[in-house]
Formats: structure tokens, sequence, C-alpha cells
């Protein structure tokens, strides 16, 4: 495959979607061979080292989470913006005695509470400084970066950073900060995903966050529809079962247990048949679709692997 | 009673704990509850159980008004309701034969603060505020913000009903609200206390306080804050908080006292506290929190509702259904995959009763009910009266 190579990668969905879990699964996907991930999270839920089993990310440690089966790396980072503005105003003023102060008067707090836009802006600030890191050619680059990003509902004001941002600061560091990082949510090296379950809910939010996104000139990569279950049966089959109209016979059964297991059948037939038509909205969409089946043991770092393989047969990732 | 040797006739060591059934009917049949708040983590079905119990308390015989907050829109389809409105509207189709009614509206957060700001200022004051870059960004985007706004309309449609009532007019007797969707369930207990503490918080206090006098010395301590600030951010911003701050300064207090005001009323005996969760790791997980800080907090926890629980009544293991499917021949397909998809939903339900049991057993005093998994969206009246069945639904 050719094309623009993506570095950072911008995963975004309704709650509930299992955005997590698919952020997670795509890191993995990323992560061949002697390759470096990073997975960050924003939003101080610690996800992350749940879902990978490991001790909560402090501060602004980026911890190894996995080493794939493919031979790559996963790291991860908890981005937290009062973090991120006190190391910033370190790194940029050397604002040791005023940067304290700064704490002591609740000014942090108040600055990256209220002031609209400086939360994602420090944010996605440290993202930047992660992805410039592989512009730069640094020993701690990454080959890419995955951002467990804010909820569908959010996401186009998460990244139109620029717009949220000038209202307030016009000219100073700040401003120079968002216009940098706006221009690398714009450039060909990022693109976000959506991730969707297959119900009128999700997919709603779905069409409703492209959308948004279309205005914010950040490039949307694929929609996934997670905990998909196929089925090998065409349409007209599955509307029979989910009608009654086809009667079982396991053998050895007798008719009680073949009519519930029927009925039972029929629910899902029924559910799958709706999951079509939802398939069938995205579509309309014109984005590239890719599904990540449901597991019904739950997640797990194995299944994080599971769903990785699922997402690099589908995706063209641009892989070493 | 002492029993006789031999112990426990009821139970063996095997059996899994269970906690007590959340019985809904009683909770909305009992006249002294006025309030009930679902919370819970995002996606796990609030919005549903809060429309599905206003419409159960409604058929009741209750006059109830539904609460929601939420930008999906979500009530309003599967109550008919067309627009995004702040204000209450009948629900068509309720069944008012026992005398209770529905009204429903969606908060807005925006215009529930814009009119905090013109009922509690003058209109020159109002209009600096409203134009303000920060109240702009405080009203529509602070993650606090609907969670504090959710209070002064819950504590508006209280006083709206009281006062009906004194006047002899037909008047609300149960609030049902739905919580904001936030990224954890205690956002709904702390936000509102958080935007307090900014609000009147110590860097606030500063910029209002005087250059001279008393406060003087602590103007050192300001000046090098302010130069600061100023350095990152640019100097306008200060002058931008301190006209803001300085022009919303008489409604803050008012903001505060509402807020305290609603919160005790939600301690009272008049209001109770359902958690809402998925069988899942994590929304139980925060389900957890949640009911540890209400406890902790002595707020009235009515207990726990479990939505989308999935259950077979057949009663073939996954072990064996997957067995049977793998030696069945091309002649039977849809047995097999019929008997593949029994195995999943076995292996689900396993997942999930192991869940429920853990938690139930550390919480054993927390009143559960299980609502289980629906073959269909909720999408109409009918649909949120079958929830609400299911709800008051022992099994």
């Amino acid at each position: 495959m050719s094309g623009p190579r993506h570095t950072l990668h911008v995963v975004s969905g309704k709650g509930g979607t299992g955005k997590t879990t698919v952020a997670a699964g795509l890191a993995c996907a990323l992560a061949t061979r002697g390759r470096r991930v990073l997975l960050c999270e924003v939003e101080k839920r610690q996800g992350l080292s749940e879902l990978f089993g490991v001790p909560p990310l402090e501060g602004d440690e980026e911890r190894r989470l996995t080493r794939t089966p493919a031979g790559g790396s996963v790291f991860g980072l908890s981005i937290d913006a009062e973090d991120a503005l006190r190391e910033y105003l370190e790194t940029f003023y050397h604002l040791g005695l005023a940067g304290r102060a700064l704490d002591r008067f609740g000014v942090i707090d108040f600055v990256t509470s209220i002031a609209p836009g400086l939360r994602d802006v420090l944010l996605t600030g440290k993202v930047y400084e992660a992805v410039r890191r592989g512009v730069k050619q640094l020993p701690t680059a990454y080959d890419a970066v995955v951002l467990d990003a804010p909820p569908t509902g959010r996401i186009g004001q998460f990244l139109n950073i620029h717009d949220e941002v000038s209202g307030i600061a016009k000219v100073g560091p700040i401003r120079s900060q968002a216009d940098s990082v706006a221009a690398l949510l714009r450039s060909r090296s990022t693109i976000v995903h959506l991730v969707t379950l297959l119900e009128d809910m999700p997919v709603t939010e779905t069409e409703e966050a492209v959308s948004a996104l279309r205005g914010t000139g950040t490039g949307i990569g694929t929609v996934i529809e997670n905990m998909v279950n196929p089925s090998p049966f065409e349409p007209a089959v599955l509307a029979d079962v989910a009608a009654g109209a086809v009667s079982l016979a396991v053998p050895g059964w007798d008719a009680p247990h073949n009519e519930a297991l029927a009925a039972e059948f029929a629910v899902e037939a029924a559910r799958t048949l709706e999951q079509q038509v939802r398939h069938d909205r995205l579509l309309r969409l014109g984005l590239p679709l890719v599904q990540v089946d449901f597991d019904p043991l739950g997640i797990d770092v194995e299944s994080l692997f599971g769903i990785a393989e699922q997402l690099t047969d589908q995706l063209a990732l641009e892989a070493a | 009673m002492r029993t006789p040797t031999g112990g426990r006739p009821h139970a063996t060591a095997a059996s899994a704990p269970s906690a007590p059934f959340l019985d809904v009917d009683t909770l909305i049949g009992d006249r002294q509850v006025e309030i009930v708040i679902c919370c819970g983590s995002g996606g796990v079905g609030k919005t549903t159980t809060s429309a599905a119990l206003a419409v159960r308390a409604a058929e009741a015989g209750r006059r109830v008004v539904v609460l929601t907050i939420d930008p999906a829109r979500r009530l309003a389809q599967s109550l008919g309701l067309g627009e995004l409105d702040n204000t209450p509207r009948p629900v068509v189709g309720i069944d008012t034969a026992a005398g209770g009614s529905l009204d429903a509206m969606m908060l807005d957060m925006k215009r529930t603060f814009d009119e905090v700001v013109l009922t509690h200022s003058t209109p020159d004051k109002a209009e600096q505020i409203l134009a303000n870059p920060f109240y702009q960004a405080l009203s529509s985007s602070f993650s606090g913000t609907q969670e504090y706004m959710a209070m002064e309309r819950l504590g508006q449609l209280h006083a709206q009903a009281t006062a009906d009532a004194a006047a002899g007019r037909p008047a609300w007797d149960l609030i049902v609200v739905d919580t904001p969707p936030a990224r954890s369930a205690l956002d709904f207990l702390d936000a509102p206390e958080h935007l307090s503490s900014l609000l009147d918080g110590r860097f606030i206090r500063l910029l209002l306080a005087p250059a001279k006098g008393p406060l003087r010395l602590m103007g050192v301590g300001f000046t090098l804050v302010s130069n600061a600030m100023n350095k990152v951010l640019g100097s306008q911003i200060l002058t931008d908080v301190q006209t803001f701050v300085r022009a919303c300064e008489a409604i803050f207090g008012g903001f505060r006292q509402r807020a305290e005001d609603t919160f005790a009323r939600l301690s009272s005996r008049h209001a109770v506290f359902l958690v809402v969760a998925t069988a899942q790791r994590d929304a139980l997980r925060e389900a957890s929190y949640f009911v540890d800080r209400l406890t902790e907090e002595r707020m009235p926890l009515a207990g726990l509702v479990v939505n989308r629980v999935h259950g077979s009544t057949l009663d073939v293991s996954a072990q064996r259904a997957a067995a049977l499917a793998e030696d069945l021949d091309a002649t039977a397909a849809v047995e097999a995959e019929a008997l593949r998809r029994h195995a999943d939903l076995m292996r689900v339900t396993e997942a999930e009763t192991a869940l429920l049991d853990r938690f139930a057993a550390a919480r054993p005093d927390v009143p559960q009910t299980r609502v289980p998994a629906l073959p269909s969206d909720v999408t109409a009246l009918d649909d949120l009266r079958q929830v609400g069945t299911l709800l008051a639904d022992k099994d």
C-alpha cells in the first residue's frame, strides 16, 4: 500500500461502544516488528492500565504496556491537563516559584477548567510533542501515536482547537502552541477513526460526528463497527428464522428444547438483521468500514491481540 | 429460632450470594419519594431507565416530570418529543386512568445558565456577562456546568411543583432526573462542588480584592501570579477574567446557595438515588465507586439497576452446545449456527453472573434489579412500558 503514512491515529466513539478497547487494539496492530507505538488517554480514567492489567500510569511516565506477538511494543501515557500545564510552565518559562504560586492560588485549576479550549490545547499539546519526536528523530521517538480521544459528542470541538482558543488567546505562546497543534491535526499525518456499535443511537452519533469533523479539516479514516456478530446466512434465511418460520431438529433433543433454541435464535436473527440495516446506514457515509467481532469471553490483553489481527486484516496498516 | 443440628437448610456453601431485590413499584408508589435520580457512567442506559420509570410511575397514578440531560435526543425519540427544549411538555399517549400524568423536558444547559444570569442581575450587567468569552465558555463547555445546571433546573421544577400544590393547581409529585453523560458516575456529585470552589476560590477573591487594605499583603504573590499568567496567556485574558468575575460577583452567592439547598433536598427522605450499570466490569466498577460515595455521604441510595443482562431459558451449557454444533454436518447448518449462538450467549451470561455475584458479595445491602437485554432498540412509548415491566419484575 502506498499513500500517506499516518503517525497520529485519533480514536473516538460514543460512550459504551468500546472506544478504549478498539484504540488499544489499533495500537497493538500498529506495533509490528520493532515498532514503538504510544497509546494516550486524555480523560484521566486509567482505562488503559485497567485494560492491560498494569499499575496506574502516573504523571508524565510513558511505560511499556505490552509487547505484541508481532514483535513491537505499545507504550501508555495518561495525560492530565493540570500536569501538562505545570510541565509546560516549567519547561518553557522555568517558573519555579511562580509556578508553585499559581498552584497555591488555584490558578492552574481555574485556567484548565474554565478557559475554553485551553484544556484541549494542553492535552493535545502532549500528543503533539510525542509525534514531533518522530520528526526530530529523537531516541524516544514513536512510529505511531494512538489517542483514545473524548467521545463523539465532544470530538468536533476537541479537534477544532484553533477556533476554540482564538476567542480567548489572541497572542502569546498558548496561541502559537494551539496553531502548531491545529496544523498537525489538519495535516495528512493525522487520521480520525470512529468506533460504533450497530445500534441506532451510536450510529446516529457517528453520523453526527462525521459531519462535525468534515468542518474541522481533519481527515477521517475508518468507521469501526465493534462487537459485531457476523452470520453465515443470507438475509432471507435470517428473516425466516426471525419470523419463527424455521423449526430446528437438534439430534437427540425433544420438542421443547428445540423450540426454546429456535425462539432464542429468532431473537438473535432479528438482531442480526437490524445490524445489517445500521451497517447500510454507515455505508452511506462513504468511508471505509471495518468490523471487529463480538468476543463472548470479554476483553483482556489476549483478546486485544485478536482485535489487532482483525484490524490488520481489514485496514491497510502502513506497517514497516 | 435456633435451627436444629445440621445447620443451614436453605443455603449451601456453593450457592451464589444474592442481593436483595430492588422493588421499583414500591419506590414509585411511596408518596414520600418526590425525586428519583438516576446515576451511572456513560452508555449504560440511564436515559432509558429514567424514561421507563417515569412512564411507569405516571401510569401508576403519579404526576411525573422527567428531566433529562441529553445532547443525543434519545429520550425525545422514545417519548415522541420533537425539539430539544428547556420546558416540560406533556407526553402524549400516557394512560391517565390512575390519575397520573407525564411531562418531559431536556435540559438546555446554556439557556438555563443565561436565564439565571438574566434573573439575578440588572439588564446592563446581564448583557456584559452574556457577552464575556469566559462566561460563554463556562456556560457551554465546562464539564461541570451540565451537572450544576441540572441541579439548578431540578430546584426550579421542585419550586414550581411546591407553588402549584400550594395554590391548589395540578402539581407534579415526582421528579425523575437523568444525570449528564459523564465519563465517571461521580461527576454528578463532584462537578457542582468543583464549579462552586472555582467561583469562590482564592484566585477569584484575589481578582476581586481591592489593591489596598488588609488584603494588600497577598498582593505580592498575586503580582507574581498575574505576571506569570500574562506571560503565558497574553494580558487580555486576565482582563477578560476580571471583567467576568466582577460582572458575575452578585450572582455567585445565589448560585452556591441554591446548589446547597438542592443538595440538602437530595439528602432528605424525599429523594432517592438509583445507580444504573450494565453487567460489565467498567460499569460495575463505576457503580461501586458511586454506591460507596453515596453511603459515605449518607445520601439515600435505593439500589442498583443492571441493564442489558443476558440469560437463556434453555438449560444447555456453552460447552455442550459448542460440542453439539461441532458434530453436526452441513445439512444441519441452521441448527449448528443456533447452537453456536447459544454457546456465546451462555458464555456472556456466565461472565455477567460472575461479575454481578461479586458485586453482591462485596455490597450485600445494596438491592438490585436486573433488566434483560432487549431484542431491539427502545424507540417508542410501548418499548418504555416494556422496560418498566422488566424493571419491576423480580426475575
